[in-house]
């Protein structure tokens, strides 16, 4: 799936990253605690969360994650955004809920791919 | 590499904010390196977890990474309350963290237990009322 695409099933908006929009993503996984974000090793490229925070991001470069998707219209600050764009990291907001966002993407085909080492 | 090499870090523990800043510092030092990105990748969630933990437990601390032919070490010290059961500590949803904490996004009990998981050895040694060192080994 295209960054594109998960803003189109999710009627995201896009914050930062407009020009990853074409970066192919494979998997996703979504929580509000980091640590448990932080388990899962394997590839993941895509985080969505409700929690909006600086941690959120360097949680997300750690990961090498590449999206990340607020969910319920949550808004990051200009600082967070500035981590993002410094890592590289496409920044989406949606209002929709943590389950519903995840359930979306997840029937579009994209998969959680968790892998614990 | 032709020699050993040491990155030094200061971690800040008045600011839940920053906090993290040293890791992702480290983690564009090694990727200068060439080292490769699974590595990367492990070393630096490693970090990431003990330097919060000294933010949110310790009150800060600092940080030493030595990268040499065969292996990087991470050496976490601090001079916080100390761990008083290691063994409890190192299991998985322990934690004494505050509901503050937790909602943001720390506090699962999970940080221990990621290191452990991420490096190839790790040793913990505390000192209830003096504080804590914490080092981890990722073979390369
Ligand atoms: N550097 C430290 N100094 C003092 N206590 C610590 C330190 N690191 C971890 N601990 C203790 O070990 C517990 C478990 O740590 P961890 O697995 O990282 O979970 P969490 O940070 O989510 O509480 C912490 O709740 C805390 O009581
Ligand atoms: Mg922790």
């Amino acid at each position: 799936m295209k960054i594109c695409q998960i803003k189109d099933l999710l009627g995201a908006k896009v914050i930062c990253g407009e020009d990853m929009m074409d970066r192919h993503v494979y998997s996703a996984c979504g929580s509000d605690m980091m640590s448990d974000v932080l388990a899962y090793v394997k590839d993941q490229s895509v985080l969505l969360t409700g929690l909006v925070n600086s941690q959120v991001i360097r949680t997300a470069e750690m990961m090498d994650m590449v999206c990340i998707v607020f969910v319920r219209s949550k808004m990051p600050s200009e600082e967070m955004i500035e981590l993002a764009k410094d890592s590289g990291i496409a920044l989406l907001a949606t209002d929709k809920r943590l389950y519903e966002a995840c359930g979306k993407l997840y029937e579009g085909g994209l998969r959680g791919n968790g892998v614990k080492k | 590499m032709n020699e050993d090499l040491i990155f030094h870090f200061d971690v800040d523990g008045s600011d839940f904010t920053s906090a993290g800043q040293a890791s992702v510092q480290l983690k564009k030092n090694l990727r200068q390196l060439g080292i490769s990105p699974d590595i990367i990748r492990r070393v630096s969630i490693a970090m990431y977890e003990g330097e919060i933990n000294m933010v949110i437990h310790a009150n800060g601390g600092e940080a030493d990474v030595a990268v040499t032919e065969t292996d990087i070490t991470i050496t976490l010290r601090d001079k916080g309350p100390g761990i008083k059961d290691i063994d409890l500590a190192m299991q998985e949803g322990f934690s004494t963290a505050t509901d503050n904490i937790r909602s943001l996004g720390f506090g699962a009990g999970m940080g221990l237990p990621n290191m452990k998981r991420y490096s190839d050895s790790m040793e913990i040694d505390s000192v209830v009322g003096e504080g804590t060192v914490i080092t981890m080994k990722i073979n390369l």
